[in-house]
């Protein structure tokens, strides 16, 4: 064991953990973090809090990941490379730690040119293999990425994220491998809808003894409405959504698509557990924080074993 | 090269509305080659400003002259017969030919006509994509000939971001995604278990981190 994570403890244990997320508000209202953690609190391991998610300026993750700490629960810090700069990453890393949050999950981030300041410029000093090096290092060696000595390291338990469905395809097992070498201790995957393809890739991960290295989350995202999984699958980048998600939500009357939406992320992550390498699941409800208990319930994942 | 577009007519117009006799200089190299700076450019702006001051009921003199290279002293040298007859320089050579006309003529305001861009490469006729950040410390040796640096929305050192869908950058189907074009190309030479060689964070002093870049060769400066 290498941290204090909640999140560590529960996939050393060999249970399936389960995460969700929570996106900090478009101001100064911490209730409002309160609110959609309070909906998660017994029925995840942990809480990823969002890094001005699509580039939109929102209450930082190391502000919301420090209001959820003190209600006494696991956030999950996310961190992306276009906002940041070594020197910042580091001591938000340190301040974060310094608060009691010891679970991080380094990304690239989305391009700026997604959100309400595409005008701004993109740090991208380091790259999200970078950032989770530069982390397990001031972990495992104290040292900060310049080298010198950390008096008082952060001791992180580091995720990354792995999108096996963005081309070039044939490339995503390696890129995960380079993670691995990296220092990274779990992996939150894109949202899965395109199963078949998502174990061909867990076939490729498992094949190369990958899943021995890094635990692996699949993420599970709930379609509210037909308009979501169109929306998702025409504009939203690297998301591969079958024409049989849109068929299916298609078929039912517009009050029963959240509920034919909620099945169906069940009913996916009944198939994946079955999936060799599959540690756990990351719940993405977008804007519907209240419904993944309901998930969590369906899919015989509650409740949350203690550790 | 470095690349350049001219800038919006009514922002040069704007700049030299107080002065009556203006001296317009081009460059023979980059921006010649990407059409924005060169003789033929200079003549077509010298033409639309004449245009523009008929129009305002005005006259303006503008005295044409395009040098080899703006960024060398020795060719900017060649303004001096002509720079006491100018009340303002207007040129059209990129950031680095302005600053070279306005550190030998101290003063003369020199306004810039163009928008440098970037460095880059031709892609056929009329079109030019960037190439090269001049980050100071060159990879393309291990990426095959590929820039992530220049050509990656990102940067990214290590492989593509999640956001690659039908080859393309995230950014837009316009935008190749450079780690795909670098994977095909490591394919193309039997080099592809280079990718999983994890790329260190880049020292990014040599491209500028460190403060305006300068070389002094000691060998021939003098």
């Amino acid at each position: 064991m290498n941290t204090e994570s909640r999140l560590e403890k529960i996939l050393a244990s060999g249970e399936l953990a389960v995460t969700s997320e929570c996106g900090p508000p478009r101001g100064a209202r911490p209730e409002k973090v309160k609110e959609k953690s309070a909906l998660l609190k017994d029925h995840v391991d942990g809480i990823n809090v969002t890094d001005n998610q699509t580039a939109m300026v929102r209450m930082s993750s190391f502000a919301a990941a420090v209001i959820i700490k003190q209600m006494g629960l696991d956030p999950i810090m996310q961190m992306v490379a276009r906002d940041r700069n070594r020197l910042a990453m580091q001591s938000d890393i340190i301040g974060a730690y310094a608060f009691g949050i010891n679970t991080m999950l380094c990304l690239s981030g989305d391009h700026a040119k997604f959100g309400d300041h595409p005008m701004a410029q993109g740090v991208f000093d380091i790259d999200s293999v970078q950032m989770i090096n530069m982390v397990r290092r001031m972990r495992d060696e104290e040292t900060f990425q310049g080298g010198a000595k950390i008096d008082g390291a952060p001791k992180m338990f580091i995720g990354a994220a792995a999108n096996p469905f963005a081309d070039p395809f044939e490339l995503r097992v390696m890129r995960l491998a380079k993670k691995i070498k990296a220092g990274v201790d779990f992996i939150q995957t894109q949202c899965i809808f395109n199963l078949d393809k998502f174990e061909e890739w867990m076939k490729g991960v498992t094949d190369r003894g990958l899943d021995e290295k890094v635990h692996i989350l699949a993420g599970i995202t709930p379609m509210k409405s037909v308009g979501m999984a169109r929306y998702m699958k025409n504009k939203v980048p690297g998301m591969d959504i079958p024409d049989s998600v849109i068929k299916r939500l298609e078929g039912v009357s517009k009050e029963q698509q959240p509920e034919e939406g909620i099945k169906m992320a069940v009913e996916s992550i009944e198939r994946i557990k079955e999936i060799k390498g599959v540690h756990g699941f990351h719940i993405m409800a977008i804007e519907w924080e209240e419904k993944v208990p309901q998930i969590v319930e369906q899919a015989g994942l509650y409740p949350r074993p203690k550790v | 090269m470095i690349t350049a577009e001219q800038k919006p007519i009514q922002e040069i117009i704007q700049y030299i509305a107080p002065y009556g006799r203006i001296l317009l200089v081009g460059c023979n190299e980059c921006v010649t080659v990407c059409a924005a700076g060169g003789r033929k450019e200079v003549g077509l702006l010298a033409s639309a400003l004449h245009l523009n001051s008929l129009k305002q009921g005005k006259t303006i003199d503008i005295k044409e002259i395009t040098l080899e290279r703006q960024c060398d002293p020795e060719y900017v040298e060649e303004l001096a017969p002509y720079i006491d007859g100018a009340d303002a320089v207007v040129s059209m050579a990129c950031g680095c030919g302005v600053q070279s006309v306005a550190a030998r003529y101290k003063t003369s305001p020199v306004f810039p006509a163009v928008n440098t861009r970037f460095m880059g490469a031709s892609l056929g006729q009329g079109v030019w994509a960037e190439r090269c950040k001049g980050c100071g410390d060159c990879v393309l040796g291990i990426t095959g000939g590929i820039c992530p640096v220049a050509r990656c929305s990102k940067h990214l050192l290590n492989g593509p971001c999640g956001g690659t869908s039908n080859g393309q950058c995230e950014i837009g189907p316009e935008t190749d995604c450079a780690w795909r074009l670098i994977w095909e190309r490591l394919k193309e030479l039997g080099m592809e278990d280079r990718y999983e060689d994890l790329m260190n964070a880049k020292d990014w002093r040599p491209g500028g981190a460190a403060g305006p870049g300068k070389i002094i060769r000691e060998d021939l400066a003098q």
